[in-house]
């Protein structure tokens, strides 16, 4: 058993860290959310070419770096740390972790290629799963692929893509064939984002991201882009949202301990009645238990980073175990953080409320507690 | 003991849900239901027509232009406002500042002020909290200087106040200054004075809070002229109007009327939303905490109604008062965080642009989703104002347990 980071991984580390701090203050932040745009911000580019980022958690028969023989998941939760500290809203988690995640699984013919442009930042990707009617359940799907000769075609209507704006490419799921939740007939697509007949309403999210609503209109996408096999692609699907659940867990962790660290600092500021209020019992055991919470999502969040290479079910266990563990904990973390703030913790001047949104969208972000408490709840009953 | 209403109180209930049911504006009921900001002439409307009716101001006595109710009617009005969904009548004229003008005013301050507060023409804010001072509100740093000129006796007023809810659109403020010298005690150094907000020297500047909205502002005051005529009570005696108002401002903080309501609307939303075709509201997981939540509001709403008997019989509110707002608040926040809960993904896209660039566009996704984030992080305030939850159980401690 380790639980140590190896050198070049203390590494990656430090110097997204270094680039952070200089270059994604909060108000450099500020100024990217606010300018809503369309594009990745000059960010994505250094994080291509001068951090090398992007190809951390590819292997080296991908042209990237993670260590040999490693799924590169402990280099993806070191990044997501950092990026949930810094509240970073670049697309990474869809193009990295998902994107990047079809295209290794799938072992599609062009896995190779659209990797090689994510790693250059040449490829922006965003995951269009979730619809209108379907909460959570990710097989729930009113989106249709038909098979057409040489083509698929698609009709539908992909609610909350987040990162679709910037996009050059989605990945889409829809039905080939079954009933609306059946698990049987779910396929999974790359889709050029250039598609002519694809509509695109686009929205700033409540923390600070770009997203849009998509809909198909007999959309062709070609044959070879189909991800996986007609029909199978549900398993395919819950191992990506498996590694993306432990990516934004990890970025769980790090919005949750500046959270806590912002908290403690201000409480040791801020005097009432001539002293600290940190000084005050109530205070310091919520801000003890705020502490607890924080160890044990991290406790989890590692945990399921290093069961992800493991069979279906062991991971699905421990993807839904790390989600409840950290939807209560941001729950917890964040209420109290602006609760010990006071008034101030409302303002939309200060961080720590940008911290507590976010870490509010990260609860239900691939599924609610409930969701995976029942998800958990299935899957121990067929051990 | 009987849990029943009086043949008068049914009577009563009939005719203010009749007056309601008539009288409410549409545009303001389609306005509540999907939770959107009130302007100010939104609140002055509804305002306006209650006011017309006599019912406006239902705690003050008759003299002054109350109604005469009992505490109980009162509570019929309140629950009955609060099931038809309407736009809240602001406290801070007529629940908090017009209590004070008429137990400590002169006959003078009583006539300018309690009039025009009752018809809506005077939009009043509270000036207390400051930077530095929250909880701890007898720190305050803001200073009225005494003097006199050729247009007669004044205070000359220095200082900033926050959180100061709706000062964008107020008339009037009252304010608590400090008056005394370093070497009196804080409480005893403390004046309330009113404060024309039109005055030179007033600036109001907004504080944007997380859902987006412009609901509190700074209100910073630089060499105002404050005619002494405009002091409530004595100098250096405005701790007893500032502990006499946090009295009054209890009623009604339980919100349990409105929490009925949200719960109503958390209904709605999971009769609608699906999980695998059948309604959340099916969802056992879901059900659950809905229950919950309806039966911790139950044991809310039987103690306020306790309360209130307490109060018919002739008890004031005592420190119990800090019960109901704890238990309120935290069912209040409850409420919105199930109904986040509920909406699913389209909690997340944000709809009211930013203040500056004021894109407002039409939102997607149901109705009743758009403001379910906002709200929920709006809501966090409830148990930070108006003494903050951890005040109040210091007050239990103290007052009711005796430790």
């Amino acid at each position: 058993m380790d639980f140590n980071f190896s050198e070049e991984q203390g590494m990656l580390r430090d110097s997204l860290k270094r680039y952070l701090a200089d270059a994604y203050g909060f108000e450099q932040r500020k100024l990217i959310v606010n300018a809503k745009s369309a594009e990745p911000s000059r960010h994505w580019k250094a994080f291509a070419e001068e951090l090398g980022i992007l190809g951390a958690s590819f292997s080296e028969a991908y042209g990237g770096y993670a260590a040999s023989g490693s799924n590169g998941a402990v280099e993806t939760m070191i990044v997501m740390e950092e990026f949930g500290k810094a509240l970073v809203v670049e697309p990474y988690l869809g193009t990295v972790v998902i994107g990047g995640g079809f295209m290794k699984h799938s072992a599609n013919a062009m896995a190779a290629d659209v990797i090689a442009k994510i790693i250059r930042g040449d490829a922006l990707i965003a995951f269009a799963y979730a619809e209108p009617q379907g909460q959570y359940n990710l097989a729930d799907l009113c989106t249709t692929a038909r098979r057409d000769g040489e083509c698929y075609i698609l009709n539908g209507h992909k609610a909350v893509v987040i990162g679709a704006p910037s996009a050059t490419h989605y990945i889409v799921t829809a039905r080939t064939s079954g009933a609306q939740w059946d698990r049987d007939g779910v396929s999974v697509f790359l889709v050029d984002a250039r598609n002519p007949n694809i509509a695109r309403r686009d929205y700033p999210t409540v923390d600070g991201q770009q997203a849009s609503e998509l809909y198909f209109e007999n959309i062709t996408v070609p044959a070879e882009n189909l991800l996986g096999a007609e029909g199978q692609g549900l398993s395919l699907v819950e191992q990506v949202v498996d590694e993306a659940i432990a990516a934004v867990s990890a970025e769980a962790v790090g919005c949750m301990r500046k959270l806590h660290e912002g908290t403690v600092d201000y409480a040791r500021q801020r005097k009432q009645f001539g002293v600290p209020i940190s000084s005050f019992q109530v205070l310091q055991h919520a801000m003890v238990d705020m502490f607890m919470e924080v160890e044990l999502a991290l406790s989890m969040t590692t945990m399921l980073t290093l069961k992800l290479s493991e069979p279906a079910h062991a991971r699905s266990m421990a993807a839904s175990a790390t989600k409840v563990q950290i939807g209560k904990s941001c729950k917890f973390v964040g209420q109290n953080a602006i609760q010990i703030h006071g008034g101030i913790g409302i303002s939309n001047e200060l961080t720590i409320g940008h911290y507590f949104k976010r870490s509010t969208m990260i609860e239900s972000q691939f599924g609610s507690v409930d969701h995976h408490l029942q998800r958990y709840d299935t899957l121990s009953l067929a051990i | 003991m009987n849990l029943e209403f009086s043949a008068e109180d049914i009577a009563f209930r009939d005719m203010v849900h009749q007056f309601i049911a008539a009288q409410y504006p549409l545009s303001l009921r389609t306005k509540a239901a999907s939770d959107e900001e009130a302007t100010k002439e939104d609140f002055l409307a509804w305002h306006r027509i209650v006011a017309k009716q006599g019912w406006i101001a239902p705690a003050w006595p008759k003299e002054y232009g109350g109604p005469g109710w009992t505490p109980v009617q009162r509570y019929i009005w309140s629950e009955a406002c609060a099931a038809a969904d309407t736009i809240p009548i602001l406290p801070f004229g007529i629940n908090m500042l017009a209590p004070v003008v008429y137990t400590f005013g002169t006959p003078e301050q009583k006539q300018k002020f309690l009039p025009p507060t009752l018809s809506g023409d005077i939009w009043w804010c509270q000036g207390y909290s400051e930077p530095g001072s929250g909880s701890d509100l007898a720190s305050l740093k803001t200073k009225a200087l005494r003097g006199t000129d050729a247009e007669g006796d004044h205070y000359i007023v220095n200082g900033q106040k926050t959180w100061t809810t709706l000062a964008q659109y107020a008339d009037w403020g009252f304010f608590l200054v400090c008056t005394g010298d370093a070497s009196m005690k804080a409480q005893q150094s403390i004046s309330f004075l009113l404060i024309d907000m039109k005055s030179p020297g007033v600036t109001v500047r907004p504080i944007i809070t997380l859902g987006g909205e412009h609901e509190v502002n700074e209100v910073w005051l630089e060499n105002v002229r404050v005619p002494v005529s405009n002091r409530i009570h004595d100098e250096n005696k405005g701790w007893d109007c500032a502990k006499f108002l946090l009295a009054h401002e209890r009623s009604g903080i339980a919100a349990v009327a409105r929490s009925k309501r949200g719960i109503d609307k958390i209904k709605g939303i999971a009769r609608s939303e699906r999980r695998c075709g059948q309604p959340l509201l099916n969802d056992p997981f879901f059900k659950r905490k809905l229950s919950e939540l309806e039966i911790d509001l139950t044991a809310l709403e039987y103690t306020e109604l306790r309360t209130l008997a307490g109060e018919n019989a002739g008890k004031g509110p005592g420190p119990e008062s800090s019960l109901l707002k704890i238990k309120g608040t935290e069912i209040q926040q409850r409420v919105t965080e199930l109904a986040l809960e509920a909406v699913g993904h389209y909690g997340a896209p944000y709809f009211r642009g930013f203040p500056d660039d004021g894109d407002n566009m039409h939102p997607i996704g149901p109705d009743y989703a758009h403001r379910a984030a906002p709200t929920y992080f709006n809501g966090r305030k409830t148990s930070i104002y108006g003494g903050s939850n951890e005040i109040q159980r210091n007050i239990i401690a103290k007052m009711v347990l005796g430790l």
